[in-house]
């Protein structure tokens, strides 16, 4: 790797810092906020609640409308591969890891037969 | 899995914090990382910047908004922008995920530092498993994991980068989906009802508003999936499980 692609120029480390600083900003308003909260009450659980909300909106918006490197894909594929894993996340009895194997590879060899030109 | 909660001492907590992150998620964590660290390399980002970004953003949707918008020659203030909401979510998980260590009086002076180690991965394991520990072993617990979590993140995107060009798309998007896939079944398998409503409501509602707004779908997504899955939990009473 030569120096630029090693470190970059200074505009991109600006960028970074103030991308970091925009998520640090979230990070650190909900620790001043969590000063707040009872961990036994009810706000706690209000507070989970939306950031489950948030995480799967977020996650089923990137399945389904991806931008990017995944928007590259087609739709059907990523389906495909989600009900695989739903099927094999329910007969080995709600485990994380079978379903996530089976999705994945669901996804990889059709993404591979694509790229092939086989599919 | 043994229960997480039968810790002996501090170290040990630390020690099972480790020990959890090598179960899973280091794993998952190092798969996706290498994937950005690949995407990075193509968006044309600096080595120094991907692995930093790694370890200072610390979120992937984040991370991947910042290069792929830098690749496509964005203004600055629309990365900026568009990489702080795509990590939005910090903001109600540190606060569901900090009180936890509010008992821990040592503990409490470093919940800064705490939010920024915080990742989907380790709030969702700290979610789960320190409930059920004494309060001083809460903090040992996340911090083992997440540093670990971390440095790996670290080190796979280095690998990721440098691997760039010699993988296939295939191999790029499936490492990217594997993340993905990851925290759908990690949400797909949690247990309390509050949680699992809010996680169907916002899975049906994310793409919804995403069409009415791409920059505000999100927080309203998780505003109103949360409350409904809050409220609708109240009315069905204590009958968790």
């Amino acid at each position: 790797m030569d120096s630029a692609t090693l470190w970059g120029t200074w505009e991109l480390w600006g960028v970074l810092g103030l991308v970091s600083l925009a998520t640090y900003v979230w990070r650190f308003a909900g620790a001043t906020i969590a000063a707040h909260i009872d961990p036994d009450g009810a706000m706690f659980q209000w507070f989970s609640c939306l950031a489950y909300g948030m995480l799967a909106g977020l996650i089923s918006r990137i399945i389904l409308l991806p931008v990017g490197i995944l928007d590259e894909t087609p739709l059907i594929d990523r389906l495909a591969a989600l009900a695989a894993g739903f099927l094999i996340f329910a007969a080995f009895k709600r485990q994380i890891l079978p379903g996530m194997i089976s999705a994945v590879g669901v996804f990889g060899v059709l993404a591979a037969l694509r790229d092939f030109g086989v599919l | 899995m043994k229960p997480a909660g039968a810790f002996d001492d501090q170290r040990r907590a630390f020690r099972g914090g480790i020990a959890a992150a090598f179960r899973m998620p280091v794993w998952v964590v190092s798969a996706s990382m290498m994937g950005f660290g690949s995407l990075a390399r193509d968006s044309g980002v600096s080595f120094g910047v991907a692995v930093v970004s790694t370890a200072t953003v610390w979120g992937l949707p984040g991370q991947i908004a910042f290069v792929e918008l830098f690749a496509v020659g964005a203004p600055v203030l629309a990365i900026v922008l568009a990489s702080s909401m795509a990590n939005l979510r910090f903001l109600p998980m540190s606060i569901s995920m900090l009180p936890l260590f509010r008992a821990d009086k040592a503990a409490w002076r470093w919940r800064y530092l705490f939010a920024a180690m915080m990742s989907v991965n380790t709030w969702a394991m700290t979610l789960r498993f320190a409930p059920g520990m004494p309060e001083q072993h809460r903090a040992p617990y996340f911090i083992g994991l997440s540093a670990t979590c971390m440095t790996v993140g670290v080190l796979g995107t280095g690998l990721g980068y440098y691997l760039a060009g010699t993988f296939p798309f295939y191999i790029t998007v499936s490492l990217i989906f594997l993340n993905i896939m990851y925290f759908t079944f990690l949400f797909a398998s949690v247990r309390q009802r509050n949680c699992l409503l809010a996680l169907l409501f916002g899975a049906a509602l994310g793409p919804l508003f995403h069409l009415i707004s791409p920059e505000w779908g999100l927080p309203f997504c998780g505003v109103i999936a949360g409350t409904a899955a809050f409220l609708i939990d109240q009315r069905l009473g204590r009958r968790h499980g």
